[in-house]
């Protein structure tokens, strides 16, 4: 169990010389599941934008499986879960053809997809409970039914690191519990998990370490801390600049 | 119908219906890209190939190829490095495109009459050797579109994804950037410089308001292209007009009809099955 999958060392991000991230070292081992934690603007989702190479580093080095990020092929093994998707042009899409678009990694450019492949969108759909939706439009879905669909998009490539942004920021509250659940039995299997959150809410008992990032720096690695102040009060009232505010639909913008 | 038994009718009718079908299995992926605009600009930069092959007596259709596609792949650069700056860059390359045209069409011996079978399509003149070009590479645009179906529909879709993903983001990228060129150049001599991009958008158009998934509407938007071709042909060599305008207005007419029955169709069944499924949002809500 002490396998790094993920190590970062003295990282540093900067956008137009304003720095972002300075200094990061974290490591996460086979079989954990960390959340990235802080405030909005802290730096957790740039952090993770990092590990994936979406961002490049100023300074610093981060692995892969034991590899340099550089040179990191095994996309197959990684499973990403944007926070939401961009703004499509409208063209519609369904649930399935977008799973579907997480078995590529595996599949390669031009192998047309098997019995493997419908089969790994099969159970992906049925672990975030929308196999009764797959050939609906995206569009027709709500937020978190959506969100769910990009959960399945990762799952459906069998990654053993799954990696989670904001995963539950505006999701209803039975698809939290879905994807809770989703969650469990990846970490049940083996899996790894690196995700940011704002809150923790249902996830909070799958945790196993807790990084807290402020002011682009990590002021905590360790146990999940307790929640302080006005977060600690059971319905407390809190704004997000993206989410709960915002209309089912995302993709059919 | 007895004009089709002339050879030059037959090489336009077979032209246009390669192009009504590869024009959208293009368009598709422009339109999910919120590129409805590109051909227009590619096709405003393919002009000045045109001029460039008048004037040294080159075959126009080839260097507009070849200068459509460098322009195609500077716009991709443009367009995957920068943001307010890449906007003014395009417009730069359109107008001097244009302008490049038109100015290197006046150099050369060529017509007026010349420079408009290039704006606005001449489907009547294509010789034999003009119509292998188009077929050929008519076929594999159609072969690159669909056999990478879903690669190109996960980088259009999500492009971070897509890299996430491993997908060799930038190859696909400039993929799609030259094939629009290659489209462009050869829909030039169906259409005119001028009307290509309603070939490569408005079937896709048409064809989403009705369907559910991304293959529907890929393969409904190149039936309609087909058949948007086909009776445009039709209906200039019938009433005599001009067989680019026909092609396009019929499209439009196509989308009209779809946009209007699918809307029908959708308040009925609204009102058969009241709030069973949440209604989708507009397709035009901007979200940036």
């Amino acid at each position: 169990m002490s396998t790094p999958v993920i190590t970062v060392e003295h990282g540093a991000v900067g956008y137009d010389g304003r720095p972002v991230l300075r200094d990061v070292s974290l490591s996460v081992t086979a079989g954990e599941v960390v959340a990235v934690l802080g405030a909005n603007g802290s730096g957790k989702s740039t952090l993770i934008r990092a590990v994936l190479g979406l961002v490049p580093l100023s300074t610093g080095t981060i692995t892969l499986f034991g590899q340099p990020q550089r040179r990191f092929r095994q996309w197959q093994r990684i499973g990403y879960v944007p926070q939401r998707l961009g703004a499509g042009g409208g063209v519609p899409a369904t649930v399935r053809e977008v799973v579907a678009s997480g078995r590529l990694a595996r599949r390669g450019l031009l192998r047309p997809p098997g019995t493997a492949d419908r089969a790994a969108v099969d159970d992906a759909l049925r672990a975030v409970g929308l196999a009764d939706r797959a050939a609906d439009p995206v569009a027709t879905l709500s937020g978190g039914q959506q969100q769910r669909t990009l959960i399945a998009r990762a799952l459906a490539g069998r990654p053993e690191l799954l990696i989670l942004d904001e995963p539950t920021a505006g999701v209803d509250a039975a698809s939290q519990e879905a994807f809770a659940g989703a969650l469990r039995d990846f970490v049940g299997d083996g899996g790894t998990v690196l995700l940011v959150a704002h809150e923790l809410g249902p996830l909070r008992p799958v945790i196993s370490r807790a990084v807290v990032v402020h002011e682009g720096g990590i002021c905590h690695d360790g146990p999940v801390p307790d929640p302080a102040g006005h977060h600690a009060e059971p319905d407390h009232d809190h704004v997000h600049p993206h989410g709960p505010d915002e209309p089912a639909g995302l993709w059919s913008s | 119908m007895e004009l089709f038994q002339y050879p030059y009718m037959q090489r336009a009718l077979i032209a246009a219906l390669v192009i009504g079908l590869a024009a959208p299995a293009l368009g598709i992926y422009l339109v999910q890209r919120r590129l409805t605009l590109i051909g227009d600009g590619i096709g405003h930069v393919a002009l000045t190939g045109v001029g460039a092959g008048l004037l040294l007596n080159r075959s126009p259709v080839l260097v507009a190829v070849i200068v459509a596609t460098i322009g195609a792949v500077t716009i991709e650069v443009v367009r995957s490095r920068g943001r307010t700056s890449g906007d003014l860059a395009l417009a730069l390359l359109f107008y001097g495109g244009i302008a490049g045209g038109v100015l290197l069409v006046g150099l050369s011996d060529a017509t007026s009459a010349n420079l408009n079978a290039y704006l606005f399509g001449s489907l009547t003149t294509i010789s034999p050797a003009d119509l292998t070009t188009i077929a050929v590479l008519g076929a594999a645009i159609l072969v690159a579109m669909i056999a990478l179906r879903p690669a190109l529909f996960a980088v259009s879709h999500d492009e971070e994804y897509a890299r996430v993903s491993g997908l060799p983001v930038r190859t696909l990228n400039l993929l799609i950037a030259v094939t629009t060129a290659v489209t462009v150049t050869i829909a030039m001599r169906a259409v005119g410089v001028l009307l290509i991009s309603a070939l490569m958008v408005v079937p896709v158009a048409a064809a989403q308001q009705v369907t559910r998934g991304f293959r529907g509407t890929m393969t409904a938007a190149m039936a309609l292209g087909f058949f948007a071709a086909g009776s445009g042909v039709w209906v200039a060599a019938t009433a005599d007009t001009a067989p680019g305008a026909s092609v396009v207005l019929v499209a439009i007419a196509s989308f009209l009809v779809v946009a209007v029955t699918g809307g029908i169709w959708r308040a009925l069944r609204r009102r058969v099955t009241p709030s069973s499924v949440p209604a989708p949002e507009p397709h035009e809500v901007v979200l940036r």
